[in-house]
């Protein structure tokens, strides 16, 4: 297809995204929904716009963020660093594989009422919910990286003598690169989905927090304010996510 | 022999770590006899789970959370499925719905728990909902991928008996896709049931979840454990069966 077809197509379903918004509207003016459960778009922009500027949402959407990052970076060092010790040795994985793929399908909430006993309504609550969430696939993803790179690989490090340390960082950690990316892309929806989770529950300051109080008040403009700007998270770390991983792995090109 | 043997030995090293880590949570619990609430011998636990399984307690709110995942499943599945399908079909509408379908998958499904709390109240409706919106986009992208795969040769015998539309996806495209839905469909019953033990636990009194975190502020960490290891094992045995009917059915097809 020519870019510029690409181009039109593109256009044409941004003006159809446009025209459901509208449908939308239309809906709500006639009120064939309550008001309450779909208020007018642009109620909803208006609310968001309030939020951000006079309000507190900005902060909200912030701490969000800040949670989400947090956790994931937890996870990451633990779950790439875990991972490479585990993958790389087969005494390891002996011992460890058979405890960590029984646990592997545990719902990653449900440990939720764990954390809680442990440590209470707390910001470590919910820091260790979503590092845990997020830790188990890139962990597995890490350790399948590493086990599966090639012996013939493993034979060109010791013919040239590297040590096992820069033949971890020059061969092995490249290797596995697109495995542990593939994972973390994983533990990134699950960080946002427990950190909004974590939020909610400890009802500390962020965006869970923030659409449970709407809710509880019926402030519903507020409320789809708040889901859009957890899609705008969700969205944005997506892009900044591929960016990442195009220029670490922009030697395999 | 040696075979066999080997397989023990593997056997014997993976039941290291469980058995040391369980052996000696029970020696701390026997060694200081305080209640505490976030911590539970294994015995307790065990005991635990066979005075709720016993009780019928557990049964009941497993079927809870197993109602409502899957209705949300099945509700999702059905509605993936059917906008799935025109869009792998169709370039060109699948081009125009880009942005609109886009711009919703980024949101985390349990950014609905409060909207869908508001619009159902507590009860079944509200977390059928949730669950339904979770599974709906992972089974759209997997229905139009598996027939963006199907093999072109196929479709243009459809082309050379002129099939109409609907004789089109019965007899071909269904039938083509049919191992990948089942794919889709398993993955999807393992989001719908971590989705329903997120609602049951952040805000709907039902179900598993709910259970568990009833146990929690309880304060009987056996039974909230016991819980814990019950959901862990639901879910296991459901994916271990859809595995092995996949297997059966499809073989090396899915």
């Amino acid at each position: 297809m020519s870019r510029r077809e690409r181009l039109f197509w593109t256009l044409a379903s941004v003006g159809l995204a446009v025209l459901i918004v509208m449908a939308v509207a239309k809906i709500s003016e006639m009120r064939l929904v309550p008001p309450v459960f779909l208020p007018p778009p642009q109620r909803i922009w208006a609310a968001l716009m309030k939020g951000l500027t006079t309000g507190n949402l900005a902060q909200m959407f912030l701490a969000t963020i800040w949670h989400m990052a947090i956790g994931l970076s937890l996870a990451a060092c633990l779950g790439v660093g875990l991972g490479a010790m585990i993958g790389t040795s087969a005494k390891a994985r002996a011992y460890l594989m058979p405890t960590l793929e029984f646990l592997r399908p545990f719902p990653s909430s449900a440990i939720i009422p764990v954390t809680i006993a442990f440590f209470g309504l707390t910001e470590t609550m919910m820091l260790a919910v979503i590092a845990f969430g997020s830790l188990w696939p890139i962990l597995m993803a890490t350790i399948h990286g590493f086990v599966t790179v090639e012996p013939r690989l493993k034979d060109v490090s010791r013919a040239l003598g590297l040590s096992r340390r820069s033949a971890m960082m020059k061969i092995a950690l490249p290797h596995a690169m697109p495995d542990i990316l593939a994972g973390m892309r994983i533990g990134l929806v699950m960080a946002l989905v427990l950190a909004t989770v974590g939020e909610m529950l400890t009802g500390r300051n962020g965006l869970g927090q923030a659409l449970l109080l709407a809710a509880r008040s019926f402030r519903t403009a507020d409320l789809y304010a708040g889901i859009i700007l957890l899609g705008v998270i969700g969205f944005a770390s997506m892009l900044i996510f591929d960016r990442v991983e195009r220029w670490l792995l922009r030697w395999r090109s | 022999m040696k075979a066999q043997r080997r397989r023990l030995g593997f056997n014997w090293r993976g039941l290291v770590l469980p058995l040391v880590f369980l052996l000696s949570v029970e020696l701390i619990a026997m060694a200081s006899p305080i209640e505490r609430d976030a911590f539970a011998a294994p015995s307790a636990v065990l005991a635990a789970a066979i005075r709720t399984l016993h009780s019928g307690a557990a049964l009941r709110a497993t079927s809870e959370t197993l109602i409502t995942a899957g209705s949300g499943l099945l509700l999702g599945f059905a509605i993936g499925l059917i906008g799935g399908i025109p869009l792998g079909l169709f370039r060109r509408a699948d081009q125009l719905m880009m942005v609109p379908l886009e711009s919703l998958r980024p949101v985390p499904p349990v950014a609905l728990i409060p909207l869908s709390l508001l619009i159902f109240g507590f009860g079944y409706a509200m977390e059928i909902a949730v669950v339904a919106f979770a599974v709906i986009g992972p089974i759209f992208l997997m229905t139009r991928s598996a027939i963006r795969g199907i093999e072109p040769q196929l479709m243009e015998v459809s082309q050379a008996l002129g099939l109409g539309l609907i004789a089109r996806v019965t007899k071909i495209v269904l039938p083509a896709i049919l191992p990948r839905i089942f794919v889709a469909f398993r993955i999807a019953l393992g989001i719908a049931l971590v989705v329903a033990v997120t609602v049951e636990i952040t805000a709907n009194p039902l179900g598993l979840g709910y259970a568990m975190t009833i146990a929690q502020q309880s304060l009987q960490p056996d039974l909230m454990f016991a819980l814990l290891l019950w959901i862990g094992l639901t879910g296991w045995s459901l994916n271990a069966l859809l595995l092995r009917a996949e297997s059966r059915l499809f073989g090396a097809a899915a």
